[in-house]
């Protein structure tokens, strides 16, 4: 029968299928290739195991990392935010005792989890990798099927390396253009900002997502990562992007990709993984991603977006009751008014990173921006890279150099303003241009605005101070 | 997990939809190594403004969330179900739960009741009508009962294994490792090419 990428992937990972009855039908167990940790979610998890007299079955297939907490400056002085310090602490003792190998703060490996495991190589095609955090569907992008769990479930792959689980429905998002390309200006972060506005939030709800179609096949890895890592801002747990010649090149030569025979054999293997011609899939969505502009969100969920050549929508003409309460409330929070054209609004604060948009490819493009010009008077521009190794490759392409002599500050590796776990926060009332995933209400910081919007947008709008795109630059 | 069947408590009516896991428990809450204690970063932000449900008698002694669609939306934080617990609650009924937060919620023993969306209009109009009517939410029967002169009863859904393992109080890891031999198993037949970490 003809397979979807996804059916494959969990058919290749079955420990058991579950027992149908009329009574009770059991959820499948799942064997899990690549367990990735930090120290947010994990702490309980592992208090779980101590308190049973468990050991983690498998610390050769689990990988921890400090992100969600690191301060992004001072990084050699011990972390001043006492119970952030404690968080991190805990993680380094837990891994000590459990055996599980870390990289933390100031490690040349160290950076946010879903930056480092695939440019480690661990990240492959084929795999099944879970890890507590909502993004883990960035790895998806290799044609692994990947999701994020709780804490309880962390416990449960520490203890036995499976998950139970209820077979997704597919969702087969296609995203086409007459040429395959996309409009200039136009970054892989706007079209999934568009198929967002398009499904909703909801809109992918118990769906695993495969992303495909020319535009698709032409992106590279770093802009398929960025695709499939906000498949949960639509409600999907896992996005997916069969893997091509572009995947493989990609992880040729990774400290952990497969090498000599095995690569040749595995590479063999991954051909395999892509949806069967006549395949089903359970919905299809069509993206014309000529149609498509630079986007931005204006509201608190990140289905609220629209062209940046738009203005701030009239809650009054939305039909459904419950989406025009929310859009009122949105923009009453945001502070902003109906009919606003969305380049007018101004920003306070631009921050470049976070696991959307935090790798080399994604600096690259904001530094050609703003090279050779100024960040706006008074406005504050956060560069922060993903890892510590996109830092290195940064400063040796002179990266940090363009943006601190626009006025930016350039900081080490994590997730920082993502989610202001760290130092790195909105003040009350204060609005931003974030090359993030999530514009909830105070997630950058209490009271904070949050704008969502690629790196080229990003950096626009740090020249001119209001929402823009790099053609409204002299 | 303790056993669930049937829970009757008041019922607080939250008209919002896309409530995200970022305004159950802000990140600010989750730098705590510790499993209990989040009750005060529940709706945090908005405790703060005097006319939210929660600052109202008789609402903040409720046990049962009655709320808009897709609920439980964005980060995977299991803190989300630990704030909603230790503050009291026991059952959370919505027309769409977000897919991370219901499996936490299956793992913790925070029932998630998924109500047809017009049922959860008609329970917000009467808890508001009639504040502090109470709710009695019945696992074996799949219902949500008021108490009091409306006696509305509303039908919910809940996948049936979940459904199984709250009535018998079963802790997942313990279900898992009924099958270890077939762990063992899977794990030896794994081509030795498929990465590790060390």
């Amino acid at each position: 029968m003809a397979k979807t990428l996804a059916e494959k992937v969990w058919e290749s990972h079955l420990v058991r299928v579950g027992e149908d009855s009329a009574e009770l039908s059991e959820p499948d167990l799942l064997y899990i290739d690549l367990h990735l940790v930090h120290e947010v979610t994990s702490p309980q998890a592992f208090e779980g195991l101590r308190l049973a007299g468990r050991r983690v079955r498998r610390p050769d297939l689990t990988l921890a990392t400090e992100d969600h907490n690191v301060p992004t400056k001072d990084v050699e002085l011990p972390i001043a935010d006492e119970v952030s310090r404690t968080q991190v602490e805990t993680l380094r003792r837990n891994c000590a005792e459990f055996g599980v190998p870390l990289y933390p703060m100031n490690h040349a490996e160290q950076g946010i989890v879903h930056v480092v495991g695939p440019q480690l190589g661990l990240t492959q095609p084929g795999l099944t990798v879970v890890c507590g955090d909502s993004h883990t569907s960035t790895h998806g992008a290799f044609g692994a099927m990947a999701f994020g769990i709780g804490t309880s479930e962390v416990e449960h792959v520490l203890a036995t390396q499976t998950l139970p689980l209820r077979r997704f429905k597919t969702m087969a998002i296609n995203v086409t253009s007459a040429d395959g390309t996309l409009r200039p200006g136009v970054t892989s972060k706007d079209v999934v900002l568009a198929i967002i506005a398009e499904i909703g939030t909801g809109g992918g709800q118990g769906y695993v997502l495969e992303y495909r179609g020319n535009v698709i096949e032409n992106l590279s890895m770093e802009a398929r990562m960025t695709i499939c890592n906000m498949s949960i801002e639509a409600g999907a747990r896992a996005g997916m992007i069969a893997p091509d010649e572009t995947t493989f090149e990609y992880l040729k030569g990774r400290g952990h990709a497969p090498k000599g025979a095995e690569w040749g054999e595995a590479v063999a293997t991954w051909r395999q993984l892509r949806s069967d011609d006549d395949a089903e899939f359970d919905a299809e969505v069509d993206i014309d991603a000529d149609a498509l502009t630079p986007f931005v969100t204006w509201g608190t969920n990140p289905s609220q977006g629209l062209p940046l050549s738009e203005r701030v929508p009239d809650p009054a003409t939305i039909a459904d009751e419950n989406e025009r309460i929310a859009a009122e409330r949105a923009l009453a929070y945001m502070g902003l008014t109906a009919g606003t054209p969305l380049r007018e609004v101004s920003v306070d604060t631009v921050f470049v990173g976070s696991c959307t948009n935090g790798r080399i490819e994604d600096l690259r493009a904001a530094a050609e921006v703003i090279k050779g010009r100024k960040v706006a008077d008074g406005l504050r521009m956060l560069v922060v890279p993903g890892s510590m190794r996109v830092r290195f490759q940064a400063e040796s392409e002179g990266l940090d150099a363009i943006f601190t002599a626009a006025g930016a500050q350039w900081r080490s590796a994590g997730c920082s303003m993502c989610l202001g776990m760290n130092p790195d926060q909105l003040a009350p009332g204060e609005r931003s241009a974030s090359t993030s995933n999530r514009n909830f209400e105070g997630r950058q910081g209490k009271g904070g605005r949050t704008h969502l919007v690629s790196p080229l947008v990003a950096a626009a709008t740090a020249v001119r101070g209001t929402l823009s795109s790099p053609e409204d630059l002299d | 997990m303790e056993p669930f069947s049937t829970h009757t408590g008041i019922g607080v009516p939250l008209r919002r939809s896309n409530v995200d896991t970022d305004q159950i428990i802000p990140a600010v809450y989750l730098k705590r190594v510790t499993r209990t204690g989040f009750e005060d970063g529940l709706f945090s932000a908005w405790r703060q403004d005097e006319h939210f449900v929660l600052n109202a008698e008789p609402f903040r002694r409720g046990s049962v969330l009655v709320a808009g669609p897709d609920f439980g939306t964005g980060s995977s934080r299991e803190h989300a179900v630990w704030a909603l617990m230790d503050y009291g609650f026991r059952v959370v009924i919505s027309s769409r739960f977000a897919d991370i937060f219901r499996g936490n919620c299956a793992k913790q023993g925070l029932l998630a009741a998924q109500v047809a969306q017009p049922d959860v209009e008609l329970l917000w109009k009467l808890l508001e009508n009639e504040p502090g009517t109470e709710i009695t939410v019945d696992l074996r029967e799949k219902t949500a009962r008021t108490n009091g002169a409306s006696g509305l009863t509303v039908a919910f859904e809940i996948d049936d294994y979940t459904r199984w393992r709250l009535l018998e109080g079963l802790d997942d890891i313990g279900l898992t490792l009924r099958h270890a031999e077939l762990i063992d198993q899977f794990e030896a037949a794994r081509p030795a090419r498929l990465p590790r970490t060390v």
